[in-house]
């Protein structure tokens, strides 16, 4: 029987790793990721995961370690945030065109400067271009059921690339939760055999050199370092149809469905809808439920697949409305808006007609943003509607 | 050419656009990008050594009246001919082929 017991989204997280059986874990312990770090060092004390557990100096030193554990044949998991993921760039822009299956949770945080340690989600959206698979969470079993589903996505032969399940740091990290844990016998005929260095691998059996100098002028270089790349884009894309069968199959099994890519929520007879990523969700819904008992035909679209960019899904959800808010938890510097709302008008010019889009930015370093917030995006979205459109973003939390 | 230890494992079950390996050993040298190469001024050359001491590839071959660059591994850096004290090395632009 699976187990039910009340946790938070570290420790959600933490039961997710111990289901997919991972047989190396480093980590270096930074907020608001800590007590993720803490839990599976506490799990594998106990005997409840069977990892090697390293405790590195430092993030550069996690994935290196990772890095190679994985070209050697093992499953692999950590987690990180902020100033850590900051530290990690080096081997975090190796790692997906070597092709390595590691997941790792990002427990999303602000950036710094100013100090802080308050959750936000600059962190993710600012290496979402390094090529890694991101996916962002809503609840904490929704952490726990995708970080086993990312394993599976990840280790698929037509994928093969690492995957960040994203989690808001102090909102769902801290934020306690009814979760259950399925059975591990179940989990593992889920996941099956592991098998994460067919294609590259560090093996006395298989002598290869794993990287070598690729590119430059003349030669193969340029065609061959192309063929990588075009490669890497292609596997992306698959990525897209393997999530979906995965969250498919996962809620065969084990009764929870989840929107894949992008979850369409009141939305078919929706005028206008608000985007949001993540945690902040659940307050969006109410704010939407609210809105439509007051006559408002306002509906909500969740993106869970951030990367590889769900455009196709996208688009059909705006294709329902005439104006959309797009609230975001980060900042994208050089477009003065979010990244969210900066990717969706990408996505908008494959609309046959133009609608409005407003950038709402709120949730930075740890404010919260309400139902009463989201209660003002919807009206001011319902206003862009009436063709009054802001050419500056709203900042949510401005007059707090 | 050197051998190969082992024979290359087969790899034709991984695509080949999937990620870099090699299976095959070709040498690659830090000469094959050199746009410039130390010449010495043998009359100059004193057999001090201090291009020895100081060539970062560690490539200065000792001949029996003078050093000079092993230009198989030399990438022409000019290191040697900026601290010769006698000024027996000059650098000469490579010309394309």
């Amino acid at each position: 029987m699976p187990k039910t017991i009340v946790c938070d989204g570290n420790e959600a997280a933490a039961w997710g790793v111990a289901r997919s059986r991972p047989d190396m874990v480093a980590v270096y312990p930074i907020t608001p990721q800590s007590s993720l770090a803490e839990n599976i060092s506490q799990f594998v004390a106990d005997g409840i995961i069977e990892a090697d557990l390293m405790d590195v100096e430092g993030e550069h030193s996690v994935l290196s370690v990772l890095q190679g554990a994985c070209l050697a044949g093992a499953r692999t998991f950590t987690a990180s945030c902020g100033q850590g993921l900051a530290f990690m760039f080096e081997p975090y822009f190796r790692t997906p065109p070597l092709r390595l299956p590691i997941v790792m949770s990002i427990v999303t945080r602000d950036g710094i400067t100013p100090q802080s340690v308050w959750g936000g989600q600059q962190d993710a959206m600012t290496v979402r271009e390094v090529g890694w698979i991101q996916m962002y969470c809503e609840n904490n079993q929704e952490i726990l059921d995708t970080i086993i589903m990312a394993y599976r996505i990840a280790e698929n032969r037509d994928v093969m690339l690492p995957v960040n399940v994203c989690h808001d740091g102090n909102y769902l990290s801290y934020g306690v939760e009814k979760v259950e844990i399925p059975d591990p016998p179940e989990v593992d005929a889920f996941l099956g055999e592991k098998n994460t260095n067919w294609h590259v691998a560090l093996d006395p059996e298989r002598p290869m050199a794993v990287d070598p100098l690729t590119g430059g002028a003349t030669g193969i270089g340029p065609s061959l370092f192309v063929r990588y790349r075009k490669g890497h884009c292609r596997s992306m894309q698959n990525a897209l149809k393997v999530i979906v069968d995965t969250h498919a199959e996962w809620g065969q099994k084990f009764g929870r469905q989840y929107a894949p890519l992008v979850e369409e929520y009141r939305l078919d007879d929706a005028d206008y809808a608000i985007v949001t990523i993540g945690g902040m969700t659940g307050a969006g819904k109410d704010a939407v439920d609210a809105a439509r008992e007051e006559g408002e035909k306002v509906g909500l679209i969740k993106v869970k697949t951030f990367r590889p960019y769900p455009q196709q899904a996208i688009l059909k959800a705006v294709s329902k409305v005439k104006a959309v808010g797009v609230v975001d938890r980060a900042v994208s510097f050089g477009w003065n808006s979010g990244p969210v709302f900066q990717e969706l008008m990408a996505t908008l010019y494959r609309l046959p007609q133009q609608i409005p889009a407003v950038s709402f930015i709120g949730g930075l370093a740890g404010a919260d943003i309400t139902i009463d917030h989201f209660r003002k995006v919807i009206a001011a979205t319902a206003r862009a509607l009436d063709g009054e459109v802001p050419e500056e973003p709203i900042w949510i939390n401005e007059k707090d | 050419m050197k051998r190969q230890a082992k024979k290359p494992f087969d790899e034709s079950k991984i695509p080949n656009d999937m990620c870099p390996i090699a299976t095959k050993l070709v040498e690659l040298k830090t000469g094959d990008w050199r746009a410039e190469r130390p010449v010495v001024d043998r009359d100059r050359c004193v057999k001090c050594g201090t291009c020895w001491l100081y060539c970062p590839t560690q490539c200065i071959q000792e001949r029996k009246r003078w050093f000079e660059a092993n230009l198989e591994i030399c990438k022409g850096c000019g290191v040697c001919a900026k601290e010769c004290p006698h000024h027996a090395v000059n650098m000469i632009e490579e010309k394309e082929e």
